[in-house]
């Protein structure tokens, strides 16, 4: 496009508007736990105060609750164990059925693709009530391992879909090649077909941690105990004492937990596009 | 219809390099086809965009039918555009893609129907109205771009590589079929071929472009036969040109025109040489001889001859050129010189 | 390689073992890379799933043993509840309402960042928080900007706009209607940034020429923009907008931590009623039958994304 006539300043005050209008509306809320973090109690409880600015010293005080008296880092742990957990096993499940189904069954692979696809559909709200039995059945009800367990079910469909995507986008003449230089074919696959595809796995294994990290209804539903509890599920049931929301420590707790999230998925978002569109295509 | 000008049309991507376009001055004459022929990177699409409107030149100006155009949009100017990929709206059918410019301009409803099919007449492809742009074929979707260009009646046409997505048959029949479709509706044409052989084929004049400047601008003749200078001269012509370093100047001879001795006695030039490699290409020979001897000893020649059935690898043959066929270079600006009397060893 | 002589070349071809060629080995080790996944799936989905409809249509408590087959007694007595049957409409209220929003907001959104500009990035990160960010801390993070005494909404209609007495401002999420409308809003924020990323890919995928072409043929911006790019994005929206409907309908946490399915079950949907009812309350037949409502929804969903995945690119 002609870049000099077309571009008038009233379409670039129009842009920039419309930009800044819709980050307002979406990041407002953040910003707003970060103010709420460091405000001072007192200040935070007061109808009349002025709730854009500090109106009394920020205070670590809400930090320090945080911290100190609840079982905050607690639920970190845990859930990054979890996390750790489910990755692992994600991707146990997910890369060599992804790399069959898109190389070895043929006919067949296409139509399993699609019906691992749309197991993704069952949604955890039809499932939950069925599973709160098997769980308790197998002993693992108010444990970790009761959400190390069920997690998969959503981490794993989806990744045989990305993963089915990337390995596609490999040119099968790379292990033909393996195959004829005397490698077998399962040696192809994690000699040569995993280290190219490193990218993809990557992607898979954030998108798979940040899943794990917003989990909320099988967390709820299958654990009570305060200390093994989720981070989703940890911070808006506990922090709150019979009725009295600790306002502070909640949002600080929320920002803590958005925030890194918030950067890992973004630096990784490229990338994430890339498989789904690949994903998407086949 | 119009004649498209340019001034010192200069187009520089990153400051302080050489520009994609450099300088460059062009007259079209009214209904030609006009070819633009160089190198990737010898900036033909560039210059070619820059005219649509779709780049906005550094500096210098454009003129369409008298009309200085160098800062309007593309809308503006009245000229119509066929991308190499064809650029199909996928979502439309073929009519109404066709319809689209005349929507666009704002044409009354009523004429659509008319117009539409009068620029589908042209082409043939009638019967593909209804159809969507990805049931078509390769030939019958650049039948479409066309119908889509000419349907508003432009002054200028550009066309960017139309026949490179075509396999090799079809490209030479949709040559064909450009060529008597540009007799017959006569506008002005600028044409980015995708080989040499499209722009001798079917261009009313050629220019030559390297690095962003016009190297000449003439007939297919005259590029050919007489090549303003040595980038012209070796670009021009497969297998290129064969130059030879003399003591004052460069001196060029085509491969079709070294022969045998035997037929060519009075021969301003001779050469024995010896044959590296010999290629047969069904309607000629092409061989691959170093000179044994003499002035160019040593020097790697290639010639074009119609039947060289009895020539044997590694053998010595005499060669000769006629004097009409030499063509002289200035060393220092590689441009043509006229021809002089050269010390012949 | 073998050097016995090779099967006889029969008319009508034996019936070799499936598993024995060389194609039937690699045939061997496709089954066997992928029969854990598969084996994963159908325990942990599949199974769970028909337990589903079996408990729907039976009388399971949590802690009973036996199992009988009820027939449609349990779905006779929940349609007879008008809890529920707000819940079935509040479900598609919140996920229609939601959408539409989101796909108008998100078109707009995508068009907009989609050229790239100084600070790109950073706004990219800001806008997609509300996704990235765990459901329920967004959610309580909006449950005290809607909160009935300290809400900064409230704050600034009476201090600032002086439309309201202190103490009288909205409650919003102690009022039925602007309860719902909240968490219409909730679910739209959450969605919004996941959409526009979709439509942003979806976007870049438009081959560049195609937007000059119709330049060339003297479309303004405006009409380019309605007549081909939104156009050529219409197969890109559908995923955004089946995606969307998946995570809106099936998804129990907004009203859970907004308001609890309140006030007076006002915002109750099929996923929180399922929960209370089948966890909460220990009726896991009731709260089975009723998440099965969910599924004619999402089978005709499936359906959707099937038919799409038949049609041919965009190109």
């Amino acid at each position: 496009m002609v870049r000099g006539a077309a571009r008038t300043v009233f379409q670039n005050i129009a842009h920039w508007v419309t930009v800044i209008v819709f980050t307002v509306l979406l990041a407002f809320p953040f910003y707003w736990m970060l103010i709420a973090t460091f405000k001072q109690s007192s200040d935070l409880y007061n109808i009349t105060a002025n709730p854009f600015i500090f109106n009394a010293k920020p205070t670590l005080e809400n930090l320090h609750l945080l911290i100190y008296e609840t079982r905050f880092l607690r639920w970190v742990a845990n859930t990054t164990l979890v996390g750790i957990l489910v990755v692992g096993i994600t991707l146990l499940l997910a890369l060599p059925a992804a790399y069959a189904l898109a190389r070895l069954t043929g006919r067949w692979g296409q139509r399993l693709g699609i019906g691992i696809f749309l197991t993704y559909l069952v949604p955890p709200t039809l499932l939950f009530i069925p599973l709160s039995r098997v769980v308790a059945l197998l002993g693992l009800q108010d444990t970790i391992w009761s959400v190390v367990l069920v997690y998969p079910t959503f981490t794993v469909p989806f990744s045989i879909w990305l993963l089915m995507g990337f390995f596609k986008s490999i040119p099968k003449e790379l292990e033909d090649a393996a195959m004829v230089d005397g490698l077998s074919r399962f040696e192809a696959f994690y000699k040569l077909v995993i280290p190219i595809s490193l990218s993809g796995i990557l992607t898979v294994v954030i998108f798979t941690f940040t899943l794990v990290t917003q989990e909320f209804v099988y967390a709820l539903t299958f654990i009570s105990p305060e200390s093994n509890q989720m981070l989703g599920v940890g911070v808006p049931t506990f922090l709150i004492r019979g009725d009295v929301y600790f306002w502070g420590s909640l949002m600080a707790a929320c920002l803590i937990a958005s925030v890194p999230i918030g950067l890992l998925y973004n630096t990784f978002l490229d990338r994430f596009i890339a498989g789904f569109t690949v994903g998407a295509v086949k | 219809m119009a004649v498209v000008e340019t001034r010192s049309l200069t187009k520089v991507f990153k400051e302080g390099e050489l520009g994609a376009v450099n300088d460059v001055n062009l007259v079209t004459r009214e209904g030609e086809f006009l070819v633009f022929l160089g190198p990737s990177g010898s900036g033909k699409t560039t210059l070619l965009r820059m005219i649509a409107g779709l780049e906005t030149p550094t500096s210098g100006e454009i003129r369409i039918g008298g009309q200085v155009v160098t800062h309007m949009t593309p809308r503006e100017r009245r000229i119509a555009m066929v991308f190499q990929s064809y650029a199909l709206y996928p979502h439309l059918s073929v009519y109404k893609n066709i319809a689209f410019p005349l929507k666009a301009q704002k044409v009354p409803k009523e004429k659509h129907r008319e117009k539409v099919e009068w620029a589908a007449g042209l082409l043939g492809i009638t019967r593909l109205l209804e159809r969507k742009p990805r049931e078509l074929s390769g030939g019958e979707r650049q039948r479409v771009a066309l119908a889509r260009a000419i349907v508003r009646e432009p002054s200028v046409f550009l066309l960017d590589e139309p026949l490179s997505n075509l396999d090799a048959k079809l490209r030479a029949s949709a040559r064909e079929e450009l060529e008597e479709f540009h007799h017959r509706i006569g506008t002005t044409t600028i044409y980015v071929p995708q080989d040499q052989v499209e722009a001798m084929a079917m261009g009313d004049r050629v220019m030559v472009l390297h690095q962003g400047t016009v190297r000449q601008l003439g007939s297919p003749t005259e590029v050919y036969d007489k090549p303003a200078d040595t980038f012209v001269a070796t670009f021009l012509g497969s297998p290129p040109m064969n130059l030879l370093d003399t003591e004052d100047l460069i001196v060029g001879v085509r491969p079709e025109h070294i022969a045998p001795i035997e037929l060519s006695p009075n021969a301003a030039v001779r050469f024995h040489a010896r044959l590296q490699n010999i290629e047969y290409l069904g309607a000629e020979w092409i061989l691959y001889l170093k000179v044994d001897g003499g002035q160019f000893n040593g020097k790697d020649l290639i010639s074009r001859l119609p039947s060289a059935a009895s020539y044997r690898m590694g053998e010595a043959y005499d060669f000769g050129v006629q004097e009409r066929d030499l063509r002289y270079f200035d060393k220092q600006t590689e441009k043509r010189t006229e021809p002089r009397v050269v010390a012949w060893q | 390689m073998s050097t016995s002589a090779p099967p006889s070349q029969s008319p009508k071809p034996r019936k070799v073992g499936y598993f024995s060629t060389p194609a039937g080995r690699a045939r061997r080790l496709g089954v066997a890379m992928f029969a854990p996944a598969i084996l994963y799936i159908v325990a942990l989905i599949g199974v769970p799933f028909v337990m589903a409809f079996l408990y729907a249509f039976g009388d399971v408590r949590v802690g009973s043993v036996g199992y009988h087959f009820v027939g449609l007694e349990n779905y006779r007595h929940i349609l007879q509840s008008p809890t529920f049957r707000k819940a079935l409409a509040n479900s598609f209220i919140f996920t229609i309402t939601s959408q539409v929003l989101v796909i108008v907001g998100s078109t707009i959104l995508s068009l907009v960042l989609e050229k790239s500009f100084r600070g790109r990035s950073f706004i990219r990160f800001l806008v997609l928080l509300p996704w990235v960010a765990p459901i329920s801390l967004g959610a309580i993070g909006w449950k005290w900007i809607l909160d009935s005494l300290y809400s900064v909404i409230n704050w600034v209609l009476v201090f600032v706009l002086h439309l309201y007495k202190p103490y009288a401002a909205p409650m919003w999420l102690g009022e039925p209607t602007l309860a719902m409308a909240s968490v219409i809003v909730v679910h739209t924020w959450r969605l919004l940034p996941f959409s526009t990323v979709i439509l942003l890919a979806g976007i870049t995928a438009i081959p560049k020429d195609i937007p000059e072409a119709a330049a060339v043929d003297g479309a303004g911006f405006w009409r380019t923009l309605f007549q081909i790019r939104i156009p050529m994005m219409l197969p890109i929206v559908n995923v955004a907008v089946l995606f969307g409907i998946i995570f809106t309908f099936t998804d129990m946490t907004v009203v859970y931590i907004l308001t609890a399915g309140g006030p007076f079950d006002s915002t109750q949907v099929l996923p929180s009623l399922a929960f209370f009812t089948g966890i909460l309350g220990g009726d896991l037949a009731a709260g089975a039958a009723i998440s099965l409502f969910l599924v004619p929804l999402l089978v005709l969903v499936a359906w959707g994304m099937l038919r799409m995945a038949h049609r041919a690119e965009v190109v």
